[in-house]
């Protein structure tokens, strides 16, 4: 064995049992540093003959190389398990909770307004508003409802002392349907328009708040009768439940504003304690629910709203919204709508992105 | 309206059952809100014979019956009544049987030592009448054995909603028309026979206000005897329809208002003086009516009065004085036609509901005046005998009849079905229409809601059918539909779904406030305060969104919530123009308790600070698309926030867009809720609508050189508002910083007094080339100059 075998045997052998990064170090700078020995012999290669050189340069270059390449490959090996033992210090207890970050919600009422606004953009109808301080011109004389007309007092309206500058009486409306006079007056007709909002009634117990929701629809045209009537609430019925087996029976009733009236009620179905809409009211478990008071528009109010009762015609509705909602998801208790109690927010509220859809149906499942 | 189907039978001729009735009635506009047949509470009573009464061993004042119920042996009862005797037929109520009048279940008992296997019951027990004096004694026919129910005959009540358009049907008549126009049954007209009367009414009948009451009749009855009780079948038709019998007068004329719908009075003669006469009442006059209280009158209500004293409410109540009693002997009748508006505003004046004022206030039939007066005396005579009176009439009731041009295509154009002409002249015919060849059709006096030809249309579709309209498709638009939403409407959903991700619970409060709490937010704004609210806690519009939140909030933490982060969109109240209001739509938050509650990694559990509010103000009117980059924080967020920890933001000096901040101590307070409490108020109506926009965005390409930072410390003034440093900063140089941002405020050790040290982060990027290093400090030399110019000096 020549004294390069011994060195490189040693050096390599060092080098595999170096026990960490600065034992490695130390033996890089023994053998490769500008004093190592292995620097050493490769500076005597210039003063070699060149044949001597062309021996000893190759076995010194190969040395060297060899050399570094086992402290890279030690190095490695070194740091691997380094970094393994650091790590076997970092575990974590993952079964500890992480970072908690609130959990917003839409309310069922804003959730069940942006439903119909979608369902009923689709038909063609776009959403009006209106104030909810009222004249009673507004809320009670433009539809066909006189200061001496009993179903005025039928209302429980709330009345502020103030008249405004015509004299009218100041209030909060009792329905949305002065938006109806309001859209016919500044629009004119055709016109096809939902309006949801806040509306007051002096009332208050399980099912009655003195502060509810309603949406209002109007559709003013040429030739539009019931039959138009029926097929829109149909239609928004079904698209509303998601359910193709709605039924509707249309009843007599009275309003001022609308002649002849139609009160609406729902075929519904006990599915365990649970009123569903859906199916024949006359069927067996079935029954029927009073939902929508509407009607052809009566001539009167046409004409109180400008337009020439000759010459166009439509229909009105109106609905609850909490009820929609409380029918649609499942409240049963409408003082709750307005209470703000975090708990049954959390419940029934919605994901900021339940937005409806009509790709995706209007509702947000469970 | 509730009516007994025996009763409806008597003007109806009909071999449909219950349901078929109440079905029909739903389906012609006569919503039927209960039915209930009283066989169902009179299970368990029935006709029974008493065959041995004995006294009771250990009680005076019982006896022990051996009672034949006409099955099975003879039964053992104890029985209180002092009339129960040993032959009479009376009814017996079983063990299992519900006392109909108090709801006790009897049961099989020892009744002082004595078995008792039922009861024997009077009137009252069973909801018949109000007599206890004993039990119930029924004649020797009556037949042992059989249920009480089918004895007594007992029979179904509808419960009927009436509509205020039909005032013909508050009667059972007028249902019995409408039904038969439905085919379920033959109308039987009441045969009036004609009541002509022995000499002149004594009493001059008059009216001196014949607006408020165009007709007044009235005939005298001599001699009639009001002590005996009205008709048994009379009274159980009165029962039925949840009238309790009084006396014989007062009961004919109850069953003449139930029958026909025609309500009708009866005076006492002896207490009348004078002419009776139709007039305005005096202005402060008084008169105690039937229910016992006084009323001040005013001259724009219509009374009937004689030389002394007013007698009636026209058409709302009789007065007390006048009214029958037991010893009245000679009675006035008066049937008179008040104008209807006039009846509902006194009755709205008076406060003043009767079953009268429905009636007239919608309208009675004008044409019903002599026939009405004449069933109401042979009522009175059949009972309380006596003699009556010619009729004396005065003025007329209105009776031009309404004749309408009607286009039958009207029915299919209006109502979407088509119905045969003939059908439609029958359905019209069968409702007392006279249809003529030309389609003039002349109007029922009694149908004060007909006006024109959609009440026709009304009338023939409600008949035929409604559930016969068919759906038709509204015309579509073609295409797909068109967005119609609002910019306020796209607003407030972006805004509503942006704060509901943000961790905010949309929250919907009451838009009245109790005043005191509406004040406190107020702002010297004149608040809409409600004449009649449903109480005090519900009085004041609210002009703020806060405090309805931070009641919520309160009633959160009551519960234990550790936390709430609430808001709502909605609207706040103000006055507007020409009386008008003006309602603003407004962004409320509430942050309230913990914002974080403690945590194994975070410790303990940390309150929400003014910034947190700064930061939602920020993010949504970001979301809600105000040019949050241009807004300026200044003060005066209002009293009813901390003065050192809120703020407003403006667009300009004046455009308050938001307020934030922690609420002050005083509302805490106030709202007796523990504090620290952050609200955010944004004022949706401020914020510029964005012109112009489309789809594209401002042309963009990354830049290709690298962003550097440079940090700045500076010494300041301690009240420099940072907000004022990084202005200056970021103005230094407005092409290559785009960022300047403040990383560390420090005020204490090192830091000299009344100063502080603001250190910021200046973010500068280079265009075409890189920066170079004199060019680096250029800017940085005017970073300083600038700042220098808010009195801050680089820190050393």
């Amino acid at each position: 064995m020549t004294d390069l075998d011994q060195l490189k045997t040693d050096a390599l052998t060092r080098i595999e049992n170096a026990p960490d990064a600065a034992a490695l170090e130390a033996l890089r700078i023994e053998f490769l540093g500008k004093q190592g020995s292995i620097s050493g012999l490769m500076k005597t290669l210039g003063k070699m003959t060149p044949e001597e050189r062309q021996v000893q340069g190759p076995l010194l270059n190969g040395l060297r190389s060899e050399t570094a390449d086992a402290i890279a490959a030690r190095k490695a090996v070194l740091e691997n398990a380094e970094l393994e033992a650091r790590l076997a210090t970092e575990s974590l207890d993952l079964t500890l909770p992480a970072h908690e970050s609130p959990k917003g919600s839409v309310h069922p009422v804003s959730q069940v307004m942006d439903e119909l606004a979608e369902i009923f953009a689709d038909l063609g109808f776009s959403v009006a508003t209106g104030p909810e301080i009222e004249d009673d011109w507004h809320n009670f004389t433009a539809l066909n409802m006189a200061e001496t007309h009993p179903a005025r007092a039928m209302h429980d309206t709330f009345y502020f002392p103030d008249v405004d500058s015509d004299g009218r009486r100041m209030l909060l409306r009792t329905h949305t349907s002065p938006v109806q006079i309001r859209s016919m007056v500044k629009q004119g007709a055709p016109i096809r328009i939902i309006a949801p909002g806040r509306v007051y009634r002096s009332d208050s117990d399980a099912t009655h708040t003195p502060m509810f929701h309603q949406v209002e629809g109007l559709v003013i045209d040429k030739d539009i009768h019931l039959g138009h009537l029926k097929w829109t609430l149909e239609t928004f019925l079904k698209a509303f439940f998601e359910r193709d087996d709605i039924v509707l029976r249309l009843r007599p009733s009275y309003f001022p504003f609308t002649e002849p009236s139609v009160e609406v009620d729902v075929g519904w179905q006990d599915v365990k304690g649970r009123r569903v809409l859906g199916g024949d009211g006359d069927a067996p478990g079935h029954g029927w629910m009073e939902l929508l008071g509407s009607g052809m528009v009566n001539a009167r109010v046409i004409e109180f709203a400008g337009l020439d009762p000759e010459e166009w015609q439509g229909f009105a509705f109106g609905v609850g919204v909490d009820r929609l909602a409380m029918l649609k998801y499942g409240m049963d208790d409408l003082r709750a709508f307005f209470d703000g109690d975090q708990r049954w927010l959390d419940h029934y509220g919605f994901s900021p992105f339940d937005q409806p859809t009509l790709s995706a149906g209007v509702g947000a499942k469970a | 309206m509730k009516f007994s189907l025996e009763w409806l039978k008597y003007f109806l001729d009909t071999d449909a059952g219950v349901a078929d009735i109440a079905a029909a009635l739903n389906r012609i506009g006569h919503e039927v809100e209960g039915i209930e047949d009283p066989a169902d509470r009179l299970a368990g009573f029935r006709v029974a014979k008493v065959l041995t009464a004995d006294k009771h061993p250990d009680a005076d004042k019982l006896q022990v019956l051996t009672v034949d119920t006409g099955e099975g042996d003879p039964l053992q009862v104890v029985c209180g009544a002092p009339n129960a005797r040993a032959g009479m037929k009376g009814v017996l109520g079983l063990p299992g049987a519900v006392v109909p009048a108090n709801g006790m279940e009897l049961r099989k008992s020892a009744i002082r030592g004595v078995e008792s296997n039922g009861m024997m019951c009077s009137v009252r027990e069973l909801e018949l009448g109000e007599e206890h004096d004993g039990i119930i004694e029924l004649p020797e026919d009556a037949p042992v054995g059989q249920t009480f129910a089918d004895y007594h005959d007992a029979s179904p009540v509808f419960d009927v909603a009436i509509t205020p358009n039909r005032p013909d049907c508050m009667g059972v008549q007028g249902i019995a028309r409408d039904l038969a126009a439905a085919g379920l049954g033959t109308f039987k007209p009441v045969e009036v026979t004609a009541m002509e009367g022995e000499g002149a009414c004594p009493v001059e009948i008059r009216t001196d206000d014949p607006e408020g009451c165009p007709a007044f009749y009235g005939r005298v009855i001599r001699g009639v005897d009001n002590n005996k009780p009205s008709p048994e079948w009379m009274q159980r038709r009165l029962i039925a329809a949840g009238q309790r019998p009084i006396s014989a007068l007062v009961d004919a004329t109850n069953y003449l208002m139930l029958a026909f719908g025609r309500p009708a009075h009866v005076y006492d003669l002896a207490k009348l003086s004078g002419p009776v006469v139709a007039r305005r009442a005096k202005n402060g006059e008084r008169v105690e009516a039937l229910n016992e209280k006084t009323y001040a009158l005013d001259d724009t209500m219509t009374v009937i009065a004689d030389d002394n004293d007013v007698h009636d409410i026209a058409g709302i109540m009789g007065g007390e004085h006048s009214g029958a009693t037991e010893a009245t002997t000679d009675v006035l009748l008066e049937i008179a036609y008040f104008d209807p508006e006039r009846i509902g505003v006194t009755g709205r004046k008076l406060g003043l509901a009767s079953d009268a004022r429905t009636r007239f206030e919608r309208g009675v039939d004008p044409a019903f005046l002599d026939d009405g007066l004449a069933i109401l005396t042979s009522l009175i005579l059949k009972t309380c005998g006596g003699t009556p009176t010619k009729v004396a009439r005065a003025g007329e009731a209105p009776a031009e009849p309404k004749v309408i041009a009607f286009d039958p295509h009207l029915t299919s154009h209006l109502g979407g079905i088509d119905v045969a002409q003939d059908e439609q002249r029958a359905i019209l015919g069968s409702l007392d229409f006279v249809v003529a060849d030309d389609w003039q059709v002349t109007c029922p006096p009694r149908r004060h809601d007909i006006e024109g030809p959609a009440d026709l249309v009304e009338e023939v579709v409600r008949i035929h059918g409604l559930d016969h309209v068919t759906s038709v498709a509204l015309p579509r638009a073609e295409g797909v539909a068109k967005p119609t939403a609002s910019p306020l409407q796209k607003q407030e959903r972006k805004l509503r779904r942006a704060a509901a991700a943000r961790g905010l619970n949309e929250a919907v409060t009451w838009s009245f406030l109790p005043t005191a709490d509406a004040e406190h937010f107020a702002d010297g704004a004149e608040l809409w305060v409600l004449d009649n609210p449903i109480s005090e806690d519900m009085k004041a519009m609210r002009p703020s969104l806060i405090p309805g939140l931070l009641a919520a909030a309160k009633r959160n933490a009551d519960r234990g919530a550790y936390g709430s982060r609430l808001f709502e969109i909605g609207r706040r109240y103000f006055r507007g123009k020409g009386g008008a209001s003006d309602e603003k739509p407004t962004l409320g938050v509430v942050l309230a308790g913990n914002k974080t509650s403690r945590g194994w990694a975070e410790g303990k559990s940390e309150g929400f600070d003014a910034y947190d509010a700064k930061a939602e103000a920020m993010a949504l009117l970001e979301a809600a698309g105000a040019p949050v980059g241009n807004l300026m924080v200044m003060g005066e967020a209002g009293d009813q926030f901390h003065p050192g920890q809120s703020a407003t933001l403006r667009l300009g000096p004046k455009n308050v867009l938001a307020r934030f901040g922690a609420l002050h101590p005083k509302t805490l307070k106030t709202f007796d809720i523990d504090g620290p409490v952050m609200a955010v108020e944004i004022f949706l109506d401020s914020i510029p609508a964005k012109k112009g926009a489309g789809f594209a965005r401002a042309h963009y390409a990354p830049p290709a050189l690298q962003s550097l930072t440079r940090d700045f410390a500076f010494l300041v003034p301690a009240d420099l508002a940072a907000g004022d440093l990084v202005k200056a900063v970021r103005g230094a140089d407005k092409k290559a910083i785009v960022e300047a941002r403040v990383f560390d405020v420090f005020e204490g050790q090192g830091v000299p007094e009344g100063k502080k040290s603001v250190a910021v982060e200046v973010t500068l990027q280079p265009g075409e080339k890189s920066f170079t290093d004199a060019e680096i400090k250029a800017i940085s030399d005017k970073v300083v100059a600038s700042a220098g110019k808010q009195g801050a000096e680089l820190r050393g």
